[in-house]
């Protein structure tokens, strides 16, 4: 039994980077992610990742902001303490306007980045899990988990043949870990 | 799509030979992974000197309290609000270039976004110290929130344009530093992935464990259009309410329905100089000619060209409605910036604004870059004056003659302007040493499709219309950083 935990496959060149996902997937070889310097579009439908629903969550919490400061407002100078400026209504909902929009986009920022964050479990001083170091340089990565993709030459030539550059077989998951 | 390849007739945005993904890493990071040069330790001393004026002429205000500002009963606002206006109006740019270009799908916006919207916090910062330090009790800052009465105060009024001020500054502030700082997360991690040791250490901190996995890029991306597309009306908002806190007085030249159109047109305008004054200088000292290229200056120059000129009408616009108002004070007030004691600052503020930039419609100036970078100082010194004009000219004659005075600011009004541009500059210096100031993720999308090579490629080629590669070409000789002679025998 070979030590080999994930078989990379490295290309130099995004388009040839979607070759070879075509290639494995014709060939019935899952992968396990694809690592790249920038985002590539395409990508996400092959592999089979859904669409994002952060939009959701952003429109919620722009909700909650906007209705979190018009509340307040109303609560201050109209329910706890009203002010008698020149006999003008105390509820006066158009110069509550520029509070509850400022209010609606910060929660809408924080909400959703906390949540992209939460999501793909991004935070200060998170141990970055680095497969390959160049993936966020100038190379475009294909792991490949090796525990039941045998054998795994076959694997290593559908990658060359599809033009990557380089194959590693890598005896640990993550390089970055001392 | 990564193999898309873009129409001939459009400029390329990267210009050079063998460039490569490798290449625009190297060519970015060369600043944050060696030691500085002997330029950026002058600009650093010359700023960092300047900052320290600021510090001390801040504090100064904050034991002697600001009586030691020239500001009297009639001129009770001066030039700390007029550099809190203009450095809230430089900030604007940043965001235009990272939120309304992108939605635009303007892919010029891609290397010089980090750069700006890194000029927008740092001004906002400017921006926010001026506001501290005219509350002449700065310990007493928090006193705008919304914090119930038992700390000393009523609710804060709701109805009142500088409370929506606190607002709408403090959130422009926070969304767009979280906007920067998400977009710098992936190139954070290619330094992490490059370094060694401490520094390692450090920006695997600072980049949160980021991969560049399939689902996080595609993450990345939405959070970036909703952020761009929620801080395309934050960024309009915030200057049109900084407007307000001046249009919805009673003061003649204040109380005009002009203000926010006219304002936020006026900070996109002197934002875009300042990003041009900036960038003009790193491109040359960083050596980053081939990703800021002439395509960028000019395009920059063309914004600036117009927003000078809505700024132009809206100038007339305000003479034209004091006019027929027919209101003696506030036809007076306009016949007082050409006639009064303050002849010389309305003149800088007509003169720098709308006459200068009038200079952009030639395509000579347009594309010098020593013409460029002057004209972008005039526009700076142009905004500071309208902002002067506008506050200290119109309030020191308004409605009563007896109180009729002239602004004369002390040193520590000077040194405070002079201070915050140190510290201004101070934090921009600081930032391209250990910050990527091209977002290298972002060029690295348009290689493929928008460089100059790959138009080259698709030229020699030759399956493309005569007519329009001669056209390319010839859009190719304003660049200072494309090699004519190559597409002399292709």
């Amino acid at each position: 039994m070979s030590s080999t935990k994930y078989i990379l496959g490295l290309f130099e060149d995004p388009d040839e980077l979607m070759h070879g996902i075509d290639t494995l997937q014709k060939n019935s070889v899952p992968i396990y992610d694809v690592y790249t310097p920038m985002p590539i579009h395409g990508i996400e439908r092959k592999l089979g990742i859904k669409d994002s629903r952060l939009g959701y969550a952003a429109f919620m919490f722009g909700c909650l902001g906007g209705t979190t400061i018009f509340s307040m407002a109303y609560y201050m100078l109209v329910q706890d303490w009203p002010m008698n400026i020149g006999g003008k209504p105390a509820f006066a909902i158009p110069d509550f306007i520029p509070i509850t929009f400022e209010w609606t986009v910060l929660f809408t920022a924080f909400g959703m980045v906390a949540t992209f964050f939460y999501a793909t479990h991004l935070f200060p001083g998170r141990t970055p899990r680095v497969m390959d170091y160049r993936a966020t340089d100038d190379r475009f990565v294909i792991a490949i988990d090796a525990k039941g993709n045998i054998p795994h030459d076959d694997i290593t030539n559908l990658l060359k043949q599809a033009g990557a550059v380089e194959v590693k077989h890598n005896d640990r998951k993550y390089v970055s870990y001392e | 799509m990564a193999s898309h390849s873009e129409s001939i007739i459009r400029e390329p945005l990267i210009t050079g030979k063998d460039i490569t993904y490798a290449k625009i890493t190297n060519d970015v990071l060369r600043p944050v992974e060696n030691m500085p040069g002997k330029a950026w330790w002058i600009g650093f001393t010359v700023a960092s000197l300047g900052a320290c004026l600021w510090v001390f002429a801040v504090s100064y205000t904050f034991w002697y309290g600001i009586g030691s500002w020239g500001l009297n009963k009639t001129v009770g606002w001066a030039w700390d609000i007029t550099g809190f206006v203009w450095w809230v109006g430089i900030g604007h740019a940043g965001t235009l270039i990272s939120a309304i270009l992108l939605l635009f799908r303007q892919n010029w916006r891609n290397s010089i976004n980090r750069s700006a919207e890194a000029m927008t916090i740092f001004a906002v910062i400017c921006a926010a110290t001026y506001v501290v330090s005219h509350m002449g009790r700065p310990w007493m800052a928090y006193w705008p929130l919304p914090l119930p009465n038992q700390f000393g105060s009523l609710w804060v009024n709701f109805n009142s344009p500088l409370v929506w001020d606190v607002f709408a500054i403090s959130t422009y502030f926070s969304v767009s530093l979280v906007f920067w700082y998400t977009g710098l997360l992936p190139d954070l991690a290619t330094i992490r992935d490059r370094a060694t040791g401490i520094r390692r250490k450090i920006y695997s901190v600072l980049s949160f464990g980021w991969t560049g996995s399939v689902k996080t890029w595609q993450r990345f991306e939405t959070v970036c259009l909703i952020l761009a597309g929620i801080s395309t009306p934050l960024v309009l908002s915030v200057h049109t309410i900084v407007s307000m806190d001046f249009a919805t007085s009673l003061e003649p030249g204040w109380h005009t329905t002009i203000f926010p159109p006219y304002f936020v047109a006026g900070a996109i305008f002197s934002g875009f100089a300042m990003v041009q004054t900036l960038l003009l200088i790193t491109r040359k000292v960083l050596g980053l000619e081939n990703y800021i290229t002439m395509f960028h200056i000019e395009s920059m120059n063309k914004i600036i060209l117009l927003t000078g000129s809505i700024v132009g009408v809206a100038y007339l616009t305000e003479f034209f409605i004091a006019y027929y108002s027919g209101g003696e004070y506030e036809q007076y007030t306009f016949l007082n910036r050409f006639i009064g004691p303050y002849w010389w600052a309305g003149c800088m503020m007509y003169g720098c604004n709308v006459l200068m930039t009038q200079l952009m419609w030639f395509k000579k100036i347009r594309t010098n870059i020593p013409a460029s970078w002057v004209l972008s100082i005039v526009v700076n010194i142009g905004m500071w004056f309208e902002r002067f004009v506008i506050i200290v000219v119109s309030l020191h004659r308004d409605y009563l003659t007896s109180s009729w005075a002239m602004f004369y600011p002390t040193w520590v009004d000077v040194s405070i302007f002079i201070g915050s541009i140190g510290l201004f500059f101070t934090m921009f210096l600081l930032f391209i040493r250990v910050l990527p100031s091209i977002a290298m993720a972002e060029v690295k999308l348009i290689l493929k499709s928008s460089s100059e090579q790959a138009k080259k490629k698709l030229i020699e080629h030759g399956h493309l219309d005569q007519e329009q590669v001669e056209f390319y070409k010839e859009s190719l000789t304003k660049f200072d950083s494309v090699e004519i002679a190559d597409y002399q025998k292709a």
